[in-house]
């Protein structure tokens, strides 16, 4: 027990501090990355914007915008332009107060959370040695998740103060889907914490140096891709503002500027979550295995890292796209019943698989090793674990085949007319031989009650 | 005041007024939404001050939890309550106003004793208790030396949880239908097989409250929702089909045209 809390100790003290040294960073220096992550956030929410109608319109064989620059480079922009100059309206029964603030906070907050994300080791910036990430903290990932639960704020007052029914409904829906798909997330990077040693993401990049985090915790990454679609509240999940049901959702009474901090926030949010899926599970700004190994790592880190941290963000945006392509989307019921039934028992039971498996690598469960040096401890948590995923399965199986066994095959003749109402055969079903229709008719009335039609025509 | 360094002591000055006024709108504010989110700018800001008092992990988490989730679910209601809604002022439960008031007191009381009793140790120094880091230091302290009161406290936490489910449960007699089954239904009665008729489409009006028109021009009871009709919101159709009538006055009646040339 005693070796136990001192190893936990020695562990917490390596890695519970960010690894990134802002010591050699002035107060301006830290202002001058703030405001390029700024522009950087806005120049990409511009290209995504033109990058994702085009993708699009290549994935529904038509061109897509191609009119304003080259490749229709500028037509963000031009509507940009014309969203800032229309009419500001304020319908006539909204709050007028938490009108205003619902978009400054969803726009905001959607910044903040960048702060933290690691965009490359340290560099020479001005003479000075820094890392290319404004700040960090020990517990920097939640600060993310607290800042992404503040910007919920923005959507639930949006759709309350506008004082129409369509918004509230949206807002209201919104805002249960990104709380209850953050558990889901939570827990899901929880596994990485308990890989990495630490919540700071400069020791998690660095901790992903032998390793990428999408295979030990590969589960993780699922769900975590799977949550960063709900909480950004995108297709096939955007349930919030499904045109067909609630015309725009939250932000239907909103227009001009105020409309444009809605969807610049959720842009800005994309970015985010790809931003820390590519932190936390692609190994951040380091260099593809291959790549890191040449030269003594001389593209791995420096201003080379930005190149692989922009990749990985924009594989992340393409996926984001892709989806938006490809998928409809699903229904509110099966959405929430995906994330609490589905998603976050599963995410707990692998969480303290994992709890588990990083105890036996520890040595908290012995120090015992087995052939080839491998800790004995490991190799009996991963067969339980391995155990219990066949059992499940099994008794899924053999439950799905009983299933199976009851559906009745349906016969291979059927009248269209048995109901009363016209029923379209099954595939390689035949119709009975058609029987004269004035002699059918009376028949198939007698069977339903007196639900008299005059024959059209 | 004379420890704080100048970043500090001006985020405080900034801060703590913003905070008082906060707390001030959660007693004063007329609308019941506009407590609840000064409310929440209050925990943010404490969330703030943790963080700047360097107990980062206990900010983060106040944000979190409070103004996240907490805070969110809190205004979930007063939102579904309905932005009018006042308060009532009968006592549903006899005697429960005094009963209140004597276990505020007596908590008050409590407090109070427990708080004045209450010894200091001398001060180990902010660089000592994060020696092993923030958040592992407060892991050591939760799941160590105070491991056996923070589970009775969840223990406790998940009991009440437990007990609002089933306060809020309710039973289902019988099945719940699909969409499938009932569409079965219909076809199986034979009545309205293609659904209920939709609401009403005017010259100036289309809105789930019109009702839809028969052929002989009297009006589809159906086509409007049954909550709509007890409510007395139903909209009277014949200043509808007035409007419709004065636009074929000015432009012709198209129907009749489109019938005589055929």
């Amino acid at each position: 027990m005693a070796v136990a809390a001192s190893s936990m100790h020695a562990l917490a003290m390596n890695t519970d501090h960010p690894a990134a040294d802002f010591s050699d960073t002035p107060w301006w220096l830290s202002l001058i990355k703030a405001v390029l992550l700024f522009v950087i956030l806005l120049l990409n929410t511009l290209l995504v914007i033109w990058f994702e109608r085009r993708v699009i319109g290549r994935m529904q064989q038509r061109p897509g915008p191609n009119r304003a620059g080259p490749f229709g480079l500028l037509q963000t922009l031009a509507d940009g332009v014309k969203l800032a100059l229309k009419e500001d309206v304020t319908p006539k029964n909204a709050d007028k107060l938490m009108f205003i603030a619902a978009p400054i906070i969803a726009g905001a907050m959607a910044f903040v959370a960048f702060a933290i994300i690691p965009l490359s080791g340290s560099v020479w910036m001005f003479g000075h040695h820094t890392p290319l990430q404004l700040t960090d903290t020990p517990v920097a990932v939640l600060l993310v998740l607290a800042v992404a639960g503040v910007g919920v704020y923005g959507i639930v007052l949006a759709g309350w103060s506008s004082g129409s029914t369509y918004p509230l409904l949206g807002g209201l829906r919104s805002s249960a889907q990104v709380i209850s798909y953050e558990i889901a997330m939570g827990l899901a990077l929880v596994a990485v914490f308990l890989y990495a040693g630490s919540m700071s993401t400069s020791q998690i990049v660095l901790a992903q140096k032998g390793i990428w985090y999408c295979i030990p915790a590969f589960f993780s990454f699922i769900v975590y891709i799977i949550t960063m679609v709900g909480e950004t509240n995108r297709l096939p999940f955007d349930l919030a503002e499904g045109e067909g049901e609630l015309t725009g959702g939250f932000h239907t009474e909103y227009s001009s500027l105020k409309f444009a901090m809605f969807f610049l926030g959720e842009y800005v949010n994309m970015f985010t979550v790809s931003a820390l899926a590519t932190t936390l599970f692609l190994g951040g700004w380091q260099a593809p295995p291959g790549i890191a190994a040449i030269g003594g790592g001389m593209f791995n880190g420096g201003w080379w890292g930005l190149l692989w941290f922009f990749i990985k963000l924009w594989l992340f945006m393409f996926f984001f796209v892709w989806l938006r392509g490809s998928l409809p989307r699903v229904r509110y019921d099966q959405f929430m019943r995906l994330g609490w039934k589905v998603l976050i028992p599963t995410t707990l039971v692998w969480v303290v698989a994992v709890a588990f498996i990083r105890a036996a690598q520890l040595g908290f469960l012995g120090d015992s090793k087995a052939w080839g040096g491998i800790p004995r401890a490991t190799l009996i948590v991963i067969a339980v674990i391995a155990v219990i995923v066949l059992a499940i399965a099994w008794v899924w199986d053999t439950k799905q085949a009983r299933k199976d066994n009851e559906v009745t095959a349906p016969p291979d003749e059927v009248n269209p007319f048995a109901g009363g109402h016209p029923v379209p055969p099954l595939p390689g079903q035949r119709l009975v031989e058609p029987v004269p229709a004035i002699a059918a008719a009376p028949a198939a009335r007698s069977s339903v009650d007196n639900h008299s039609e005059e024959p059209r025509g | 005041m004379t420890h704080l360094g100048g970043a500090e002591s001006t985020l405080f000055w900034f801060a703590a007024p913003l905070s008082v006024l906060g707390a001030l709108t959660l007693l004063f504010a007329r609308k019941a939404v506009h407590a609840a989110m000064g409310m929440a700018m209050t925990m943010i800001l404490l969330g703030i001050f943790y963080i700047t008092e360097q107990a980062e992990f206990l900010g983060i988490i106040q944000i979190f939890v409070y103004s996240g989730a907490v805070m969110m679910l809190f205004l979930f209601v007063v939102m579904l309550v309905g932005v009018d809604s006042s308060d009532s002022l009968v006592e549903t439960i006899r005697g429960q106003r005094v009963a209140g008031l004597l276990f505020g007191l007596a908590l008050l009381a409590l407090t109070i004793s427990g708080v004045a009793r209450t010894t200091f140790p001398s001060f180990i120094g902010l660089d000592k208790a994060n020696a092993s880091g923030n958040v592992s230091g407060l892991a050591n302290l939760i799941f160590g030396k105070y491991v056996w009161s923070f589970e009775v406290t969840s223990a406790l936490l998940i009991t009440a949880a437990v007990g609002a489910m089933l306060l809020a449960h309710r039973e289902r007699l019988r099945p719940k239908l699909s969409q499938a089954d009932w569409s079965r239904r219909r076809i199986r009665e034979g009545v309205n097989v293609a659904g209920l008729p939709v609401p009403g489409v005017y010259a100036r009006h289309n809105a789930v409250d019109t009702p839809a028109l028969l052929p002989d021009g009297s009006i589809s009871e159906l086509s409007v929702s049954r909550v709509l009709k007890a409510r007395g919101q139903v909209v009277n159709t014949q200043t509808l089909t007035a409007a419709t009538e004065e636009f074929e006055e000015s432009t012709g009646d198209s129907t009749q045209e489109e019938g005589g040339q055929q």
